[in-house]
């Protein structure tokens, strides 16, 4: 097993300044849920209103659409998303103080470079493990947009909800990293 | 003529699909501990244990094994010497996935129109049905939940009958190193070679429900299945694109007789996410 970090939510920059790509790290603390419906319509509100539906300042927003509850359980399945189709949103929530995204596989390098400008962070949570996941999920509240469905914002409590450090504010990429490793063959 | 009756199909389809979104097919899960002990990368192999663990949860608790339950597609073979009575074949397998979706707490994740408001259909129907008719007197279906996040990195190419074997490879290749982290690898692909343009695609995600292990009849395509997996192992991609050197459990490949000036291929990736399922009513 590879050590962890703990962080607690909202999240400052002192802390952001320690964690480096590949690092693993326990997030425990509210979190907002977010995905490709509810972020265009936060992003166009914002240009009409100046508002958001909730202040993203110090917060982190994690990619998922989780399955309905069972009954008896707080949330159902809950593993992230793919991270790149909300890259074109992400650097305007970074301007506006969000310290952090949680999702799956790459970011593009305008989300890099905001990573770096603003001083946030993207984690990588294990795709598919949801079952897993929704275990480190001990509240939910719904947010906004609840007619979204499975897409509306939330907020989660996590306790040490597992996650990889993939991009941080030193340039550094985990999967790049990680790939050139094992890498035998160029295509 | 054998009947068949509509509320029966229902039953079938619903009890498919929440079996098939519980619980991953056997045959893959073996395949993915056998890759415990190869993998060469320590998070590769965390995160190997942690997909084992993820289906035992799933199963036991009987809940999603993912979050995105993926699109319903169905393959269905219908023998000529039956007949559907108290309703279509089409309705009663849509009706069996709204059932599933309710009852098993399924993630609505269809949207009606792909290019306006993009509303959720809310019950992950229409699934999407090919239909075959074949003979004698059973109906097969072939189920599969193909989540967005691997189907979104799924490609397919009208290549020059130059380009010839090397130019597949290369695509094949190149379809699954682009793929990366973002489709939730280790990987299995279904690729479409020959037909036309559609049929391809068809071809290479039918590819997917033969077993892990299973090769080709031809022994010619079977070396290629077999000779690709090695090469895709090198990419480096590894469980969850973290790097290592399980990025592909297996490749299957399916071809299909081409126009003379046309080389289609289709490569359908598939995630660990790798509900398949088959039944014969
Ligand atoms: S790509 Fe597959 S495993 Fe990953 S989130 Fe989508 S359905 Fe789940």
């Amino acid at each position: 097993m590879v050590e962890a970090k703990k962080i607690i939510t909202p999240l400052t920059d002192d802390v952001i300044e320690t964690l480096r790509a590949g690092d693993k790290v326990l997030i425990s603390g509210w979190v907002y849920t977010a995905r490709d419906a509810a972020h265009k319509r936060m992003l166009e509100e914002y240009e009409k209103t100046g508002q958001l539906p909730f202040d993203v300042k110090g917060q982190v927003i994690y990619y998922v659409g989780p399955t309905p509850a069972k009954p008896g359980q707080v949330i159902g399945s809950a593993g992230p998303t793919t991270a790149y189709r909300m890259d074109k949103y992400t650097p305007k929530l970074l301007e506006l103080g969000l310290k952090g995204t949680i999702g799956k596989g790459w970011r593009g390098p305008e989300v890099k470079e905001a990573l770096k400008k603003y001083k946030a962070v993207y984690f990588a949570a294990y795709g598919g493990t949801a079952a897993l996941l929704s275990k480190h999920i001990t509240k939910v509240e719904m947010v906004a947009y609840e007619d979204l469905g499975p897409e509306a914002i939330r907020k989660l409590y996590f306790e040490d909800f597992p996650v990889i450090v993939a991009n941080d504010i030193y340039g550094g990429d985990v999967f790049e990293e990680g790939q050139k490793k094992y890498r035998k063959l160029v295509v | 003529m054998r009947e068949i009756h509509y509320n029966d199909i229902v039953k079938a389809v619903k009890e498919m699909v929440m079996d098939a979104e519980y619980k991953l097919p056997e045959d893959f899960i073996q395949a993915i501990k056998l890759s415990v002990n190869r993998e060469e990368s320590p998070l590769g192999r965390e995160i190997l244990q942690e997909i084992i663990q993820n289906a035992e949860v799933a199963e036991k608790e009987q809940v999603a094994y993912c979050q995105d339950t993926g699109y319903p597609v169905f393959f269905v073979e219908v023998g000529q010497d039956v007949r559907v009575v108290g309703g279509s074949l089409r309705d009663a397998i849509n009706e069996g996935v709204r059932q599933a979706t309710k009852e098993g707490h399924l993630r609505a994740s269809l949207a009606y129109d792909p290019l306006f408001d993009r509303k959720n259909t809310g019950d992950n129907t229409p699934a999407l049905i090919y239909f075959d008719i074949v003979p004698g007197d059973k109906i097969k279906i072939m189920f599969a939940a193909k989540g967005g996040g691997s189907e979104n990195q799924s490609k397919q190419a009208m290549l020059k009958p130059a380009d010839g074997i090397e130019g597949v490879k290369k695509f094949i290749l190149q379809s699954i190193a682009n793929a990366g982290p973002n489709a939730c690898p280790p990987f299995t692909v279904g690729v479409g070679i020959g037909g036309t343009f559609d049929y391809s695609a068809v071809l290479a995600k039918k590819a997917l429900f033969r077993h892990i292990g299973e090769r080709h009849p031809d022994p010619r395509i079977a070396k290629l299945e077999e000779e690709l997996l090695e090469l895709a192992n090198q990419l480096g991609v590894g469980p969850l694109g973290f790097g290592g050197t399980t990025t592909a459990i297996d490749i299957k490949i399916e071809i299909a007789p081409c126009h003379i000036a046309s080389l289609p291929v289709a490569v359908n990736i598939q995630c660990h996410a790798a509900r398949h399922k088959e039944i014969e009513i």
